[in-house]
């Protein structure tokens, strides 16, 4: 028991759990599977952006600049719907991936080649990102009246009972897991971040892999661009201003350590439905959504310290008698 | 035996005179940099060189700076605060909540600034008490204060601050020097002064340097880091009092984003992100030209979004070029 | 000595012929050979600095040599990347056992060559198999599956073995393998290295310790000063004449004691204890004198001295100084107390890279050099410079980083910081570990000029001969507790050895 404790996961479900229970009991609708569904499905897009930000943490990086990245894509879509509104959406999606990763591949670039610390060349882009949205749009909002419909209906589509937003982020969970647990440059993310000088002498590039974990980022960051463009239907320049942070949250939440080399897609996911639940929540349980930000802010706070206690180095047992304790 | 018995040699205490080494400094070439965006601000602008124009210009960035002071402090010691912004909020709330119950200014200086202290605290206990990163705790934080002024204020705003608290962001000490002027350089000296010619600022570098070794040479480490987040928090409940003055009202949304900003300013000045070293008057030059490039480009009427690109491009190429020149320096003397 | 000589007349498993590396300002190898045969062991032998690692990361890919070539099985080639070694049969395993700590014992063995299923997707089953099939061949009873974060030393150095034998390498280098294990651990290894050798394996082997240079290795090759200054069979030399190649002078083992009047007890330990890194210690320290502690490494001594300063917390346990009874809860507290410890890690815990010499020096004596905790530069100049020049510190200015001095030089600096506090009692913790001959002979003598001033000195060491030539009384340390205490009249080598490793007292 005391073990399985130690699993930041369970420990994890068992929170989200107690948080349902909580919530049940104050309004028991919360539950509903239908409702569970909704949850979920407006988590979808935090999902999707904290698998990318996950990849980048784990190998000792920070991507500052992933809600930037999202809204420059996500009004590089909208733009190319209204201007060439027969371009089908697949097409229009794989752009915006495309275009993604080639932002984040800049922030890998800088990283890798001119190693200069992730948290200022993220925190640079940031600013130049954003500012490009402006440029491009010159300041102008693209409303829902100027998108096709079908660029608005995607991600609202029923596909099995669930919509294809809910599924993308499942295909998303899916595509990175496997990009994790078994492929060699998903391994070589959990080196790099665990031991960067040891990962050298295997053999593995720490700054070409950190450039792939920045790419990967980017292009999820591309994907929820479109995604939350579509889903809300408006583009301007400060959409999910700020959302960089929630995205970091979810992954500390998570277990995802800061220091690298900690982590998992399980967690990745479960810190961001922990933050979902509580968003949702709060209306229903006739708490304001003004207290929202506190409250993920003290979760922040409880998840790192959390975090650090099971991190903690066992100081060294010298002692033959405190061995066999 | 007999070679190990020389005479001991004479180590001189500097080989390059103090001169000639600022000279090759950082700062030196921040303060080109500062002449020439002057200069070109000055071609571009018939309005650029009045003195009216001039004292406008430094609201851009005195609030910052003062933060941006206590922050190279936090910098160089290795740790960072990302909650300085939401520490403005929150005492900026704090004081138009006691404005509503009656404050008159000189309370309102007291809570402005022991919202800040507490703030500091906060942070400074749970990164030297529990050891914890302080990248995520004050990312934490950054939210949790924003959070409790949402919470206090919803989509409200204060307003009816009294007369005499316009002071601090709107009055003038003399001539075109404004009040938030007359701080900036005022601290501009403390923090030249704390970072560079006390104990407590060797022992600053000494742990962003090497903590452990800091340690075991008889630093209190946690004491010291303990102080710089307190700093922190003073600095920016300072910062939200003249943001108020100036404003004249509090939303929870105040100085959005201003944290990466004043990080921006700091390492633009040259202080490394790594820890370990920095200095002031870097600092200083920094807001120097951040505030004239905002201005220059304000007088051009060019947006400030497309301002906040060129700062961007300028952070990340201020590092990336010495970089890149050192290595084509190295390639050609192979 | 048949089976040496085929050896030598063998085509050699990999051969450097006249390798050079620069780096700027310090020419690091100049024009040095190695040949590496299957089947027999070659010693690595030199002082630190000689080159000796720098050849290994060339060796491993790390490092481009800028002159030199490199033959695998004769063929010339190249390392351009670490993985272009590992996949000619090139392998090593580190001093510190480079892993990862988070990743299972069946990964840290197979990263980077992880057996692929369909798709090209890493295949676990099979991965955690062979791992299990390599572990049992270097014979370590370990389950694959497990964190390696959850093994001790010993066992990562076995995991780092089966690595080695994991990308099926012909030359396996070992990098001081045995600096960190126990009696019983080394001699599990060396049956190892029998059976690595019994599968033709061209082993290079880089130690400190001659005994074990005798009882593993088949060839030797020696380094001074980034250069090749000999080579051959060890059957054909002695270790006197390795000594000597490997300073360029004979070295008699002279160290510099000086008779000094022992005086009355200035620091007392009583009962002094940890929950789970050292119990039971007691002792007396007097006016004067050198106390050596010495023990295997990881017999506790670095603990225990580091809760003597306020570094960790004892459980129980009493300290006086002078008969006062002191309370020391950090290193502020015990400088100003009076006590010192010159840590042993120097770079990590000792040397504040990055500030300038003068600054290093000064930092723990900032009380007395400044004035209202104003700096007053004048007066830390001039204590440096007292301190620097006592400790016949080589340097260009004492402005300069103190990260750019060799270790030695580095070491003075650290010790000078701590004597500038004028401490009563100083604990050097390892002080001439990985320092040059010449360097060593100067702390030796500094040493001996302390005690011969009053000071009391504790020093900790894991070198037999500097503790039997420096040591007013030595007290030995075993699994955290106090295994022996020997005035110097009765040391001899064999019962220091006997009481560290635990085999029976000496008759």
């Amino acid at each position: 028991m005391a073990k399985l404790l130690k699993n930041r996961e369970i420990l994890l479900v068992i929170a989200i759990a107690a948080l349902l229970v909580a919530i049940t009991l104050r309004f028991p609708g919360f539950v509903a599977p239908a409702n569970l569904a909704r949850v979920y499905n407006d988590t979808s897009i935090l999902i999707i952006l904290a698998l990318g930000q996950m990849a980048v943490i784990l190998t000792r990086c920070i991507d500052l600049s992933m809600a930037a990245n999202l809204a420059l894509c996500g009004m590089v879509a909208a733009m190319i719907n209204a201007a060439f509104p027969g371009i089908p959406i697949p097409l229009v999606i794989l752009v915006v991936v495309a275009l993604g990763a080639l932002l984040g591949s800049i922030n890998g670039l800088l990283v890798w080649k001119l190693e200069i610390p992730p948290i200022v060349v993220t925190l640079g882009t940031l600013t130049i990102y954003r500012g490009t949205i402006f440029l491009l749009s010159k300041g102008a909002w693209i409303n829902a009246h100027q998108m096709s419909d079908a660029f608005k209906a995607l991600p609202r589509t029923s596909l099995i009972g669930f919509p294809v937003l809910s599924w993308l982020s499942v295909l998303a969970i899916a595509a990175v897991y496997i990009l994790m647990t078994r492929t060699p440059v998903g391994r070589a993310f959990f080196a790099v971040g665990g031991n960067p000088h040891a990962a050298v002498y295997t053999g593995i590039d720490v700054g070409r892999t950190r450039f792939f974990a920045y790419c990967l980022s980017g292009g999820l960051a591309g994907l929820a661009g479109y995604l939350w463009v579509s889903r809300y239907a408006v583009a301007y320049v400060d959409i999910a201003a700020g959302f960089e942070l929630d995205i970091i949250a979810a992954c500390v939440i998570g277990g995802i350590s800061i220091a690298g080399g900690i982590g998992s897609v399980g967690g990745a996911v479960l810190g961001s439905l922990f933050l979902g639940v509580i968003k949702n929540a709060l209306p229903v349980i006739n708490i304001s959504p003004f207290a929202q930000l506190a409250i993920s802010g003290t979760v922040i706070i409880i998840a790192v310290a959390v975090n650090a206690r099971t991190e903690k180095r066992k100081g060294r047992v010298i002692l033959k008698k405190a061995e066999a304790v | 035996m007999a070679e190990l018995n020389l005479s001991p040699r004479i180590i001189p205490d500097r080989l390059q005179s103090r001169g000639s080494r600022a000279l090759k400094s950082w700062e030196s070439l921040l303060l080109v940099v500062a002449i020439a965006i002057f200069a070109i601000n000055s071609f571009a602008s018939p309005y650029f060189l009045d003195p009216w124009n001039l004292s406008d210009a430094t609201f851009n960035f005195t609030e910052k700076a003062l933060i941006a002071f206590a922050m190279a402090l936090v910098i160089i010691s290795g740790e960072i605060d990302l909650s300085v912004a939401s520490i403005i909020a929150l005492s900026s709330t704090a004081m138009g909540l006691a404005v509503t119950m009656g404050a008159d200014t000189p309370m309102l200086v007291v809570v402005g600034l022991g919202t800040g202290l507490l703030c500091g605290a906060v942070n400074g206990l749970l990164i030297t008490g529990l050891g914890l990163p302080s990248i995520v705790v004050t990312i934490g934080t950054m939210s949790l204060f924003r959070g409790l002024s949402f919470i206090i204020l919803g989509d409200q705003a204060y307003t009816g601050y009294p007369a005499s608290f316009a002071y601090f962001g709107q009055g003038y000490v003399w001539w075109v020097f404004s009040f938030e002027f007359a701080l900036f350089v005022f601290f501009a000296i403390v923090y030249s002064v704390l970072l560079h010619k006390t104990n407590f600022g060797r022992a600053v570098y000494a742990i962003g340097n090497n903590q452990t070794a800091a340690l075991f040479s008889g630093v209190r480490v946690g004491r010291v880091k303990f102080i710089l987040f307190l700093l922190t928090g003073l600095m920016a409940g300072i910062a939200s009092i003249c943001l108020t003055s100036r404003l004249g009202s509090t939303r929870p949304s105040i100085a959005l984003g201003v944290e990466l900003e004043v990080v921006t300013m700091v390492v633009l000045g040259g202080v490394s992100i790594l820890g370990g070293s920095g200095t002031i008057p870097g600092v200083v030059l920094a807001a120097f030209i951040m505030g004239m490039v905002t201005f220059g480009f304000g007088l051009l009427n060019v947006p400030g979004i497309v301002m906040s690109i060129f700062i961007g491009v300028l952070l990340i190429s201020v590092i990336a070029l010495p970089i890149l020149w050192s290595r084509a320096r190295r390639r050609r003397a192979h | 000595m048949l089976q040496e000589t085929t050896t030598s007349r063998m085509k050699p498993a990999v051969a450097l012929e006249g390798i050079s590396k620069s780096f700027p300002g310090v020419k690091a190898l100049s024009g040095v050979s190695l040949a590496l045969y299957p089947g027999s062991v070659t010693a690595l032998i030199g002082e630190n600095g000689a080159g000796k690692s720098t050849l290994v990361k060339i060796l491993t890919g790390i490092y481009q040599p800028d002159g030199g070539t490199i033959r695998v099985d004769g063929e010339e080639t190249h390392f351009p990347t670490a993985m272009a070694a590992a996949h000619a049969g090139v392998t090593a395993i580190h001093q510190e056992t480079v892993l990862f700590d988070e990743l299972s014992v069946a990964e840290n063995i197979f990263l980077g060559h992880a057996p692929r299923g369909r798709f090209g997707l890493i295949d676990w089953t099979k991965l955690n198999n062979n791992a299990r099939d390599l572990l049992r061949r270097v014979g370590a009873d370990i389950d694959p599956t497990i964190r390696l974060r959850d093994l001790g030393i010993a066992n990562k150095h076995m995991v780092a073995i089966a690595r080695a034998l994991s990308i099926d390498a012909s030359v396996v280098i070992m990098d001081e393998p045995t600096a960190a294990l126990s009696h019983k651990e080394i001699h599990e290894l060396y049956e190892l290295i029998d059976r690595l050798k019994a599968d033709g394996k061209a082993i290079l082997f880089i130690s400190h310790k001659f005994d074990e240079i005798f009882r593993i290795a088949d060839r030797y090759t020696v380094f001074r000063d980034g250069g090749m200054v000999g080579e051959g069979l060890i059957a054909d030399v002695t270790q006197d004449q390795l000594v000597k190649m490997m300073v360029g002078r004979d070295v008699g083992q002279v160290f510099p004691k000086v008779d000094v009047a022992i005086g009355e007890p200035v620091l007392t330990v009583s009962g002094y204890r940890h929950p789970t890194e050292f119990e039971d210690i007691n002792f007396e320290l007097r006016r004067g004198e050198i106390l050596g502690f010495y023990g295997l490494i990881g017999a506790g001594r670095s603990e225990f001295m580091q809760s003597l300063i306020g570094i960790t917390r004892p459980s129980a346990g009493a300290v006086k100084l002078h008969g006062e009874v002191l309370v020391i809860r950090s290193p502020a507290e015990a400088i100003e107390a009076g006590i010192v410890y010159v840590p042993e890690e120097r770079g990590r815990q000792g040397a504040i890279i990055g500030l300038p010499i003068f600054q290093n020096v000064t930092l723990p004596s900032l009380q007395k050099t400044s004035r209202a905790g104003f700096l007053k530069l004048a007066n830390e100049f001039a204590l440096a410079r007292d301190y620097t020049q006592r400790l016949d510190l080589r340097a260009a200015s004492l402005d300069q980083d103190v990260g750019t001095l060799s270790g030695g030089n580095q070491q003075k600096v650290v010790i000078a910081k701590w004597l500038a506090t004028q401490p009563k009692v100083i604990i050097l913790d390892e002080p001439t570990k990985g320092i040059d001959i010449g360097s060593k002979a100067a702390v030796h003598a500094f040493m001996s000029e302390l005690a011969g001033q009053g000071l009391s000195v504790i020093m900790v060491s894991s070198e037999i001969p500097e503790i039997m030539g420096m040591a007013d009384r030595v007290i030995v340390m075993r699994e955290g507790r106090i295994a022996g205490r020997f005035e110097r009249a009765e040391l001899t080598a064999e019962k220091l050895v006997r009481a560290a490793a635990g085999i029976g007292e000496a008759a």
